[in-house]
């Protein structure tokens, strides 16, 4: 495993997630797919702490550590994130007895 | 006692904050009552507005008088007598060339403030009363106050550009006051009348005072004064047919001001107009004060003009010109206000006159400097004319707004037999006709003298016999006046609905309200004394304005050698008194013809040359089928059509774009995206864009 392996694992993630919020018309996949390219930039920090930091000059003077930690507070900040999501599409699915995404456009110009 | 340096730094810093004082109480005054005491307290406008005006007045005095023992007294300090109180530079034009905001003393403008500040508060106090009945009183103080700040901040200007801003700002107060009365169609006339022929002028003066500055590189007067810009200007540019001389037209362009403002002929025909204003303002603005301003400003222009080869001409001639025109067509009108509008254009053409008299010799340097040596006994005596016919003057104004409020009119004919009911109206009216027509010892005769004397000094015979002309018919149409107003029976009163100037006929108060005799009683006094107490002061003192780098201006006591000058102009002005006495008096003569009828010269004159006419058939036939017809086609065909036509294409596109944005999330997701492709693509394609918005690096 090196740094290349990870970030083209994080990109494929990224490009998966983006297709199904791109293509899913129902809302809980839309969310599921959003929270795949989340994951994918958390990858890409674990990736830059494990093999980045040790060879690249450590320009912040920080902790090598600091990526992975981030995922945690990230992790959690996402987990609390999906619990509001969620909280909404319920309501949304209440109000309007449908999940599809396609029925939301109150923004249009 | 103490260090005399000390005080005198002491004493000049007084001075300094008295000068702010003297620009920054009217301004106050205008934004109190404009602001605040205007809507719902005009009773208190008023007396607000005159205690403000007061002040004023009081610092103005302490100006004067700090001028007078740090500048005066100090010639070994302050040779051109000219001093600056303060100044800041307002904006910077790249180079030496800023428009700056000062207050500069010299004789000139320190005689100018007083006697604004002083007319303007008599002026003030006699309005609270004059417009205790009126509708937006607030707003006439407001007013009131702007333009007299206006005026101060346009007498203390040390150059083109600040002269130019307060210049078109005492042009909009005129404007404003003039149409006081806006639901007159008369009074809407006038103003824009007033406004549209002063903003004619000034467009040409503007260009003058960009032609100056570009050219010499400055817009003090003390540098453009100097020889050095004189010698800058005085090139000849174009050849053959097209050549003119640069320092002629620009003085002439700069002259276009003064003559618009000054109303000379032919511009002249505003000012009769302005008439429809409150008499308060007519008094104020358009006698005493604004309308000398083109007077004033040529006379701070002095030294460039007499540079000039034939601009003192051009101003002697149109003063000349406008003083006997106007005062014969005064000798006609019935319209009270209207006499002395006329009056005060000849007596504007008298001042003109005499500064164009100061005509010089130039005389050739070597290595092509041009040496002016001019006669400034022409350039003392039209500031001394300036001086004292503004007290007599607006006493007068105010003696006829007296009279249209006993008699509910302002016809000639409508008056009569009021020397019983108006005793103090009688006795200072009286006073201030003697002084315009110029009989000793009253204030007018000196300055008079003094001009006549510029002009015999300098040899111009015909400018003479124009002054003399213009003295006796002076006397002629005062004595009509008076003998019409004070004497003879009581005539048939105009119904009041006839006239917007009076206070609405259920107040009726006394005929002589005593608000508004006081300032009449006030001015008075320098009507008949000034002349006659400020004479050496002003022969001494009163000189054009240089520095010593400047032109040497030779100072000549003209007046002194023509003793039979002073028998001349009093016989003149004697008979034309007693002309009047003899027509008027005796009811030879009534106030005028009915319409329609009378002599042929006595028509051409009430109709005031058909000048009106000839403006309107100018408008009205030549300038709407050759500029209002063609500029109206080309606003509606090809501005208005391509406003249009553009606008229609926005809105196309506008629409197409709105269309895009359809609401879907994932739309707006896409796009998001797409964005960042390309933002990514431009930042790896090494282009300098993103750049531009920061580093990113």
């Amino acid at each position: 495993m090196n740094l290349a392996g990870c970030l083209v694992l994080s990109g494929a993630l990224f490009a998966v997630g983006v297709f199904g919020l791109l293509t899913r018309r129902n809302m809980i996949a839309a969310l599921l797919s959003l929270e795949l390219t989340v994951v994918a930039a958390l990858i890409n920090f674990v990736a830059f702490a494990r093999f980045g930091a040790a060879s690249a000059t450590n320009v912040a003077g920080g902790d090598a550590h600091a990526g992975s930690i981030f995922v945690f507070f990230a992790v959690a900040a996402t987990a609390a994130e999906m619990a509001l999501a969620l909280a909404l599409v319920i309501a949304l699915r209440r109000r309007r007895q449908s999940l599809d995404i396609t029925d939301l456009d109150g923004l249009h110009g | 006692m103490d260090n005399p340096v000390l005080l005198t730094q002491e004493a000049w810093s007084s001075l300094q904050t008295a000068a702010w004082a003297v620009l920054i109480l009217p301004l106050l005054s205008f934004l109190v009552n404009g602001l605040w005491l205007g809507r719902k307290h005009e009773r208190a406008a008023g007396w607000t507005a005159t205690a403000l005006l007061g002040a004023t007045l009081a610092c103005a005095l302490h100006v004067a008088s700090g001028w007078r023992s740090l500048v005066l007294q100090h010639p070994e300090l302050y040779p051109s007598r000219t001093a600056l109180a303060w100044e800041h530079v307002w904006l910077n034009f790249g180079g030496n060339l800023s428009a700056r905001l000062g207050f500069y003393l010299d004789p000139a403008s320190v005689m100018m403030i007083v006697v604004v500040s002083a007319i303007s508060f008599l002026v003030h106090f006699y309005s609270i009363r004059y417009m205790k009945h009126e509708r937006g009183a607030g707003r006439f103080f407001a007013l009131l106050s702007l333009f007299t700040f206006a005026m101060l901040g346009l007498i203390v200007s040390g150059n083109l550009i600040q002269t130019f801003f307060f210049w078109e700002l005492v042009g909009a107060a005129s404007y404003l006051l003039i149409g006081f009365w806006y639901t007159k169609p008369a009074a809407v006339a006038a103003s824009k009348k007033a406004f549209v022929l002063t903003r004619f002028a000034d467009a040409f003066f503007l260009m003058g005072v960009l032609l100056t500055g570009v050219n010499t590189g400055s817009f003090d007067f003390l540098v453009v004064n100097g020889p050095a810009a004189a010698a800058e200007l005085n090139r000849t540019l174009g050849a053959g047919l097209f050549a003119f001389k640069l320092l002629s037209v620009t003085t002439v362009l700069l002259y276009m001001g003064a003559w618009g403002k000054s109303a000379m002929f032919p511009f002249h025909v505003w000012l009769p107009d302005a008439m429809e204003g409150p008499t308060p303002v007519s008094a104020l603005i358009h006698s005493a004060t604004m309308v000398v301003a083109g007077v004033y400003l040529t006379a701070r222009l002095f030294p460039l003009f007499a540079a000039a080869e034939h601009t003192l001409q051009l101003v002697a001639f149109t003063g000349a010109l406008t003083a006997v025109f106007a005062a014969a067509v005064a000798c006609t009108q019935t319209d009270l206000k209207r006499i002395l509008a006329f009056s005060t254009l000849s007596q504007l053409g008298l001042m003109m006159l005499a500064l164009g008299v100061s005509i010089p010799t130039v005389a050739n340097g070597g290595g092509g400097a041009v040496t002016t040596i001019a006669n400034t006994a022409g350039y003392t005596a039209a500031l001394f004319h300036v001086f004292t016919h503004a007290f007599f003057k607006s006493l007068l104004f105010l003696s006829a707004g007296v009279i249209i409020h006993a008699i509910h009119s302002n016809d000639l004919r409508d008056a009569g037999g009021l020397r019983k009911k108006m005793p103090w109206t009688y006795i200072s009216t009286l006073a201030a006709c003697l002084a315009l027509a110029g009989l000793w010892p009253f204030a007018g005769f000196f300055s008079k003298e003094e001009i006549l004397g510029a002009a015999l000094g300098n040899g111009h015979f015909t400018f003479v016999a124009a002054g003399l002309l213009t003295g006796g018919l002076t006397a002629f149409y005062m004595t009509r006046y008076f003998v019409l107003v004070f004497h003879g029976s009581a005539r048939t009163h105009a119904s009041s609905a006839m006239n917007a100037d009076h206070a609405g006929a259920a107040h009726h108060g006394p005929t002589e309200p005593l608000l508004m005799v006081l300032p009449l009683i006030v001015l008075t006094v320098p009507s008949v004394l000034v002349g006659w107490l400020g004479r050496n002061a002003f022969l001494k003192d009163m000189l054009p304005w240089t520095s010593s780098a400047t032109a040497p201006v030779e100072h000549l006591e003209a007046h002194a050698g023509f003793p039979w000058m002073v028998l001349v102009a009093t016989a003149l002005a004697l008979s034309g008194i007693g002309t009047g006495l003899y027509l008027y008096g005796r009811k030879r003569w009534t106030a005028g013809y009915a319409d329609d009828r009378g002599p042929w010269l006595y028509r051409i004159l009430r109709d005031k040359l058909y000048v009106d006419e000839v403006y309107s058939f100018l408008i009205r036939k030549v300038g709407s089928r050759f500029v209002i017809t063609p500029a109206d086609w080309a606003e509606r065909k090809i501005l208005n059509a391509s406003f249009d036509q553009g606008g229609g294409v926005l809105n196309k596109l506008a629409r197409g774009l709105s269309r895009y944005q359809n609401g879907q999330v994932q739309r707006s997701v896409a796009t998001a995206l797409l964005g960042l492709v390309l933002l990514l693509a431009l930042y790896f394609s090494g282009s300098p864009l993103p750049h531009l918005f920061g580093s990113l690096k």
